[in-house]
């Protein structure tokens, strides 16, 4: 079911491009390998720089032995701690704009270690095999100190941090009373959960090539989800001129969060490049991968209590994280608690953790991801104490208004998720009881959760030129993860100008062009699209006005809301015969073409009064074999309120890459530390386990219909994280229903299932 | 990558001859270039074999089939005689790797393929296999996929093959050409286990040259399967795997095969578990019980205990499906 609310004065026509299915407009470029990443631009002199990894978790380096590398003919320079220039000496000057609170890495700063596969040198060559090969003969020595990495056995020290990081507040304060309220319930579930470290491991790993010009200045092509933000930082850390310096990254190969902050090798690259004056790639190797940002590691515990009829009484969150040294990441995890069910007596506690690692990084739904699966969870288990369906659970306790706040929600159709998905699913035939349904040697599960996540807005500016042969060329900052924005934008201003899509050109991926924040957090289509249409908004205005002062103009003395733009043209609403084409009103006036540059904001009076957050409910068939415990998802159904959405193409695929990596979550991914080495050991795609085609059955992926008219003047929400947040928790509600067993770590691997099959 | 000298071969004899010490023989290259890339393997040079004439599928004048060491992995699964006479044995190639690995992967490449062990990959820590004498970083470590049997105080690896683990049950004969001249070498004393020399992985001496395998023929097509156990529904390595054939007289067992993957330095065979299935009933309990034979040393490590449980079910499971099935089936 695609339905698209319709928003009075938005649509300048109906059968304008949003709301369509449109085919990605890049996607051309990419399936014919047109679409240049990263570490695919080059110069004909370009040297290769390979990463030295740190081979211990804590301690300092005590020599570095760089002769058997740089006796290799070809082999240029090894760059160290000893041998780097001066660098910024300000932490200021190392933040950027995904920074939480505290001292960023520094790579190649001094001797400390301060986590496992931290760089340690950069050997630069004329090949990257040789590069590679000499990397190998670095000879460092280092003095080992003791380090802690199992968030296990150091929970017990945690400290509870600040508002550290932008777009995370610190939990609420208490309210009603909690610990006697649950006491007091007559129904009660209290139990611990946990959540694996995971990497983001996009396909294409992080890279970096710079090409050095004759002028001295430089174009960075790097891997990012945000140029202008890796623009800054190296132009703070190496004390560069803003306008020396452009960062390029027109294609992400998938990032997930990996590209919010500017990662080492861009460091390294950047490095090599002034100071060797030269152009250089640099491009991390998969288990490099695991040198930096990941989901961290979590353990919860969340308790509810409950009258007998299923009204909520306590509900208490608590989650303790891990993070760095010397960063306060924070995700907050807990928060989501408070907002998703009425109840009066809420006790949500968030705490970290310092461990030897390197900072945790944002990674699809950051904290929502970890956070609402422990709730949900929770929740199927209450319900089964109380022998009450998990759905008319979720209903019986849906909150109206913010319960975190009190605040409405600008608009929330949770209701209508649960309705259509569950219809979809044929849930009503569920039978409740566990090991109740089967097929063969197979138990079959039936499990459903819910799912939240923000609906945030920045701030972003677009640049619009129309030419006098009505093409468009619209650009900003931003970036495309390959999740749609190319197209979406294009959408966008097609839709405000009536233009074809092929007239349309979207630009991003440029730290020359008008400012847009990082992308993230699915704000893109609220930020970008946003200031899109308002720049498009002033073409069309100018358009108007020039029409109306051509001599014999059909268009006289309409005013601008009594015009429609369609087929490159402006029409008169309620006389279509009234109409003159984008050529003639600019060819009539002599003008070639109409430059603007806007800059959107969000609806900051709103925002103080409302809740901005998306909503899923996701259903889940799993298969469980009676006897070896393997899991096997059979069927996904997940229905979303996102507002309006704009490609219901795109926006699928978003749900359904999401729900992949929900089962990923779910059953397979975990990263392995050795607490004795302080490292991670399955660092490569054959023992770090992401779903393949066999695991991913049908998903079948539902948009509800959602008029929200205070969230930006699109009516859209981004969908961009609301996709996984549900789905491990309705894998395990429906692995426990399948089997009766309970796990509530993830992943839920075989083994769990069958020490509860014994 | 560390330079290396490369030649190809232009017959086996020629082969066997440039197969000096610290030279390795290259086919698919499938484990072998990405060992290297890791800097896991160092070899000073690599014989390419990939030419020679040892790519066929032939008929054994014992009536079995014999599998040149070249053929490729998917050539050799979808063979219409192996797929019929030895199903088995397709059904675990498909099990294994991906479509393209085996397409690329030769049937001699896979008998020799490395432990997937997380310590011998990672140069930055303590492996014997790799580097004797620096320790097992698995013993006490991270170990999900490590061995429950045959291991010792020096590795815990596991061999990571599907196709060896059905060879062993189909009792193969290995064709092996070296300096000394042709041998033949059962298929249960290719593989060794790891001992005080976890760096040797096979009973093969430097320069010999896997030409073909011998599946006699037995096969064993009516009541077989191959099961495997893995954390995903792909391309992931076996936890345990099951090569379970039977010969039926009624409802009785009058022989047995039962071979064990992701469990040990070597697919594990014991004949005593098969014994105790010939001339019984094929019955859960039955089956149950020669499964505790085959495991009765087994070991577990911190993460892989469950392993002995899943290997027990996994037993049970695979005779059980092998009993039931009649006639060959296709995988």
């Amino acid at each position: 079911m695609i339905a698209i609310p319709s928003i009075p004065g938005f649509l300048t026509e109906p059968n304008g491009p949003i709301g369509k299915p449109v085919s990605r407009v890049d996607g051309r470029k990419k399936v014919t390998g047109n679409a240049h990443y990263a570490a695919e631009f080059t110069l004909p002199d370009l040297a290769h720089g390979c990463i030295v990894s740190s081979a211990i978790a804590r301690g300092r380096i005590t020599r570095i032995d760089t002769a058997a590398a740089l006796a290799l003919p070809g082999v240029i320079h090894v760059f160290t701690h000893e041998n780097r220039p001066s660098l910024a000496w300000f932490d200021r000057k190392w933040k950027d704009d995904d920074a939480p609170k505290g001292a960023p890495f520094r790579p190649l700063y001094d001797a400390e270690i301060h986590h496992a596969l931290q760089p340690v040198a950069l050997v630069v060559a004329d090949s990257f095999e040789l590069a590679r090969y000499a990397a190998r003969l670095v000879h460092i020595e280092y003095e080992a100190a003791p380090h802690q990495t199992d968030l296990r056995a150091n929970r017990a020290n945690s400290f509870t941090p600040g508002k550290d990081k932008g777009g995370f507040q610190p939990p609420p304060k208490p309210r009603g009373d909690p610990e006697q309220a649950f006491l007091a319930s007559p129904v009660r579930v209290d139990a611990e959960f946990t959540q694996a470290a995971e990497y983001h491991n996009p396909m294409e790993m992080h890279a970096t090539t710079v090409l050095h010009h004759d002028d001295g200045t430089l174009t960075v092509h790097d891997k990012t989800q945000g140029v202008q933000n890796c623009h800054t930082y190296i132009c703070n850390v190496f004390g560069l001129a803003k306008s020396a310096v452009r960062v390029m990254s027109p294609f992400v190969g998938g990032a997930f969060g990996s590209g919010l902050r500017p990662q080492h090798q861009l460091f390294m690259a950047m490095l090599a490049a002034t100071q060797l004056k030269r152009s250089i790639r640099v491009e991390l190797s998969r288990p490099q991968m695991f040198s930096f940002g990941h989901r961290p590691e979590t353990i919860q515990r969340v308790a509810l209590g409950a009258d007998r009829d299923g009204t909520l009484r306590a509900l208490i969150h608590e989650a303790v994280q891990e993070s760095s040294r010397n960063e306060n990441y924070v995700e907050i995890v807990v928060n989501w608690s408070g907002q998703q069910y009425a109840c009066d007596n809420v006790r949500l506690d968030y705490t970290l953790s310092r461990l030897d690692v390197h900072t945790p990084l944002d990674q699809r739904a950051p904290g929502a991801a970890t956070g609402v699966p422990a709730l949900e969870i929770a929740m199927d288990e209450l319900a089964c104490k109380l022998g009450m369906d998990p759905l008319d659970l979720r209903l019986k306790n849906y909150a109206e208004t913010d319960p975190n706040t009190g605040n409405p929600f600008s608009s929330k159709e949770l209701r209508a998720c649960f309705r259509h998905g569950a219809e979809r699913f044929g849930w009503a035939k569920r039978s409740p009881a566990p090991r109740s349904m089967r097929d063969g040697r197979e138990l079959i599960g039936w499990g459903m959760a819910a799912g939240v996540w923000d609906a945030m807005q920045g701030q972003a500016a677009a640049k619009a030129v129309l030419g006098v042969d009505g093409k468009l060329v619209v650009s900003s900052a931003t970036a495309d993860i390959g999740t749609g924005t190319y197209t979406v934008m294009t959408q966008i201003a097609a839709d405000v100008l009536g233009l074809p899509i092929e007239e349309v050109t979207f630009c991003l991926g440029d730290s020359s062009l008008p400012a847009a924040p990082v992308e993230g957090g699915s704000w893109t289509v609220s930020t970008v699209g946003s200031a899109v249409k308002a720049v498009c908004d002033r073409v069309r205005s100018q358009l108007i006005a020039l029409a109306g002062k051509l001599e014999n103009s059909p268009l006289k003395g309409v005013a601008e809301e009594d015009m429609v733009f369609a087929d490159s043209h402006l029409i008169v609403r309620n006389d279509r015969s009234r109409r003159l084409s984008i050529t003639e009103v600019m060819r009539g006036s002599g003008t070639l073409s109409i430059e603007e540059e806007a800059r959107a904001l969000p609806y900051l009076l709103a925002r103080a009064r409302h809740t901005f957050a998306t909503h899923s409910a996701v259903f889940v068939e799993v298969r469980v074999d009676e006897d070896l415990g393997t899991v096997r998802v059979a069927r996904v159904v997940s229905a979303i309120a996102a507002g309006r959405i704009i490609n219901p193409k795109t926006a699928r695929s978003q749900i359904q890459g999401a729900v992949v990596w929900g089962i990923g979550m779910g059953l397979e991914e975990e990263a392995f530390t050795d607490h004795r080495l302080g490292r991670v050991m399955n660092h490569d795609y054959a023992e770090y386990h992401v779903p393949v085609n066999a695991d991913v059955p049908e998903i079948d992926v539902l948009f509800v219909e959602e008029h929200d008219d205070m969230v930006n003047a699109l009516g859209a929400k981004g969908v961009g994280e609301i996709g996984i947040v549900g789905v491990p928790a309705a894998i395990a509600n429906a692995i426990h229903h399948a089997t009766g067993v309970r796990v509530r770590d993830f992943p839920i691997t075989l083994d769990k299932v069958l020490a509860g099959l014994r | 990558m560390r330079s290396f000298t490369y030649s190809r071969a232009g017959s086996a004899a020629e082969a066997v001859g440039r197969a000096a010490a610290g030279t390795a023989f290259v086919a698919g290259g499938t484990n072998l270039l990405d060992l290297m890339k890791a800097d896991v393997l160092r070899p000073e040079g690599l014989v390419d074999i990939s030419r020679l004439p040892l790519d066929r599928i032939e008929e054994t004048a014992e009536g079995g089939l014999r599998l040149g060491a070249l053929a490729r992995n998917a050539d050799t699964a979808y063979d219409e005689r192996v797929q019929t006479r030895y199903p088995m044995l397709s059904k675990a190639i498909l099990a294994g790797a991906s479509a393209q690995l085996r397409n690329m992967a030769t049937n001699g490449g896979n008998l020799l393929q490395r432990t997937r062990c997380y310590y011998f990959y990672d140069t930055a820590t303590p492996c014997n296999k790799r580097q004797p004498g620096s320790g097992c970083g698995a013993i006490g470590g991270v170990n999900r996929i490590h061995a429950i049997l045959g291991a010792s105080d020096q590795c815990i690896a596991v061999h990571p093959s599907d196709l060896c683990v059905a060879l062993a049950a189909l009792e193969a004969v290995v064709r092996v050409t070296g300096p000394d001249g042709e041998r033949s070498i059962p298929f249960a004393e290719l593989h060794r286990l790891p001992g005080d020399r976890p760096e040797i992985d096979t009973v093969l001496r430097p320069g010999d040259l896997v030409t073909a395998i011998d599946l006699p023929a037995r096969g064993f097509a009516e009541h077989s399967t191959y099961l495997k156990i893995r954390d995903r529904a792909s391309y992931a390595f076996a936890l345990v795997s099951v090569a379970a054939g039977l010969e039926m007289d009624g409802d009785t067992v009058r022989d047995a095969r039962l071979a064990l993957g992701g469990v040990a330095h070597k697919p594990w065979r014991d004949p005593e578990a098969e014994a105790a299935l010939i001339g019984k009933p094929a019955t859960p309990d039955r089956f149950r019980a020669a499964a505790r034979v085959l495991l009765r040393d087994a070991k577990g490590h911190e993460h892989n205990s469950f392993k002995i449980e899943l290997a027990e079910r996994a037993i049970v499971r695979a005779l059980t499906e092998a009993a039931e099935r009649k006639g060959a089936s296709r995988p």
